[in-house]
């Protein structure tokens, strides 16, 4: 699958199906931080990922006064 | 087979799961939790009324945005603030986003220039004065907005901070026992001479929950961060509580309202204390216990010093 993530902004690829979760852990990402978006649709940590999906990985922390 | 998790209200399948709710919910019931938590927000520590003539501060982030379209969704009165920061392509397309959200929802939004009215940036204004960006940042967005509540007759300024960073800032003020800053950190600031009240609405929703708020409603906000808050002290407070909740959901929500609750009422004394000393700025006119007020000090400063290019901060902060 096509993975796009931010900060900065890459795309990857990952083989093979995942669980939202997985795919977190296996990246380094804190899940509190991260929202996974498929489509414009947001996907639940235990959803399954398909080798042929297209993902956005979007961080959710802003920083500042 | 794979069976997807099911939302908790009505079993039909889950868009989100949230850990400290030990739960998952579809997008109906996920807004539904959202609307709640800020009703109860606003009921709990009567943050508003109906009444109100509430001026929000928007920068065209998830949250600002989320709970503009919050407080209308409530059925509450609200305009926008936009302030222009000059911080390079960032302010330009943050404007955008404020811009087009409110054009999508027929709301009205005020824009604000710091270089077109004030002569100065906030690059420059570091520069200038050899603090951090949010420095002089958080002290012109705050004597913005409340120059601006005060002047245009709105009876309250909201914010869109979110549970993540009023938990950010209570463990920075915490870990340094910075009493006088604790005092004051509150949903709800009452209005007093010169000041709004002011209100943040969001303090029981998380970062993620703001964020899919507007994922769901479809928000277009600015997702990219201001290139100024790399590496911030904000930022690692907030990674530290995070790494916190993941181990154990439902901390950073403990560890804010409960401080709230049950802290902030003990320190209620040292509020009132500093309600006391304040005069008059002789340039503006604004609240300040000195003569001449933070910002306009921060003006003259920063208005006669040469343009910096937002590039030049950055790159010294990497
Ligand atoms: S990160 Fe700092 S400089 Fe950037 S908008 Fe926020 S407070 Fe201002
Ligand atoms: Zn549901
Ligand atoms: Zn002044």
């Amino acid at each position: 699958m096509q993975v796009h993530l931010r900060n900065p902004t890459r795309v990857i690829e990952v083989s093979g199906r995942r669980k939202v979760h997985a795919l977190l852990v296996e990246l380094g990402l804190n899940r509190e931080s991260h929202l996974v978006i498929r489509n414009g649709t947001l996907v639940p940590g235990d959803g399954e990922l398909d080798a042929d999906d297209v993902i956005e990985i979007r961080p959710v922390i802003s920083g500042g006064a | 087979m794979h069976v997807p998790s099911k939302c908790r209200v009505c079993r039909e399948p889950a868009i989100i799961d949230l850990p400290r709710h030990n739960a998952n919910f579809c997008a109906e019931h996920f807004l539904e939790l959202c609307r709640r938590q800020v009703t109860k927000a606003i009921e709990q520590w009567k943050l508003l009324d109906h009444d109100d003539r509430i001026l929000v501060a928007v920068s065209g982030g998830k949250d600002s945005l989320a709970v503009w379209d919050l407080l209308i969704e409530l059925g509450y009165r609200a305009d926008g603030l936009y302030v222009g920061l000059g911080i390079g392509d960032y302010s330009d397309v943050s404007a955008d986003h404020a811009r087009a959200f409110a054009r999508s929802r027929d709301l009205h939004l005020i824009e604000i220039s710091l270089r077109g009215e004030y002569g100065y940036d906030i690059p420059t204004a570091a520069k200038a004065t050899r603090r951090v960006p949010c420095s002089a940042c958080g002290l012109s967005k705050r004597h913005l907005f409340d120059k601006a509540a005060i002047d245009r007759g709105y009876t309250a300024l909201v914010t869109g901070h979110n549970l993540d960073d009023e938990a950010a800032v209570l463990l920075g003020n915490t870990l340094r026992w910075e009493i006088d800053y604790l005092a004051r950190q509150l949903p709800l600031l009452p209005a007093r001479d010169g000041f709004p009240k002011k209100v943040k609405p969001l303090v029981r929703l998380t970062e993620r929950e703001t964020a899919a708020w507007c994922v769901v409603r479809g928000i277009d906000y600015l997702v990219d961060e201001c290139p100024m808050a790399v590496g911030n002290k904000h930022l690692h407070h907030k990674a530290t509580l995070n790494a916190i909740e993941a181990e154990s959901p439902g901390s950073k929500a403990s560890f804010y309202l409960n401080f709230v609750e049950r802290m902030a009422p003990l320190l209620a004394g040292r509020l009132a204390d500093d309600r006391e000393a304040l005069g008059t700025c002789a340039e503006c006119g604004a609240p300040t216990s000195g003569e001449v007020c933070a910002f306009c000090r921060l003006v003259t400063v920063a208005s006669a010093h040469e343009r910096v290019p937002v590039e030049l901060v950055t790159r010294g902060r990497r």
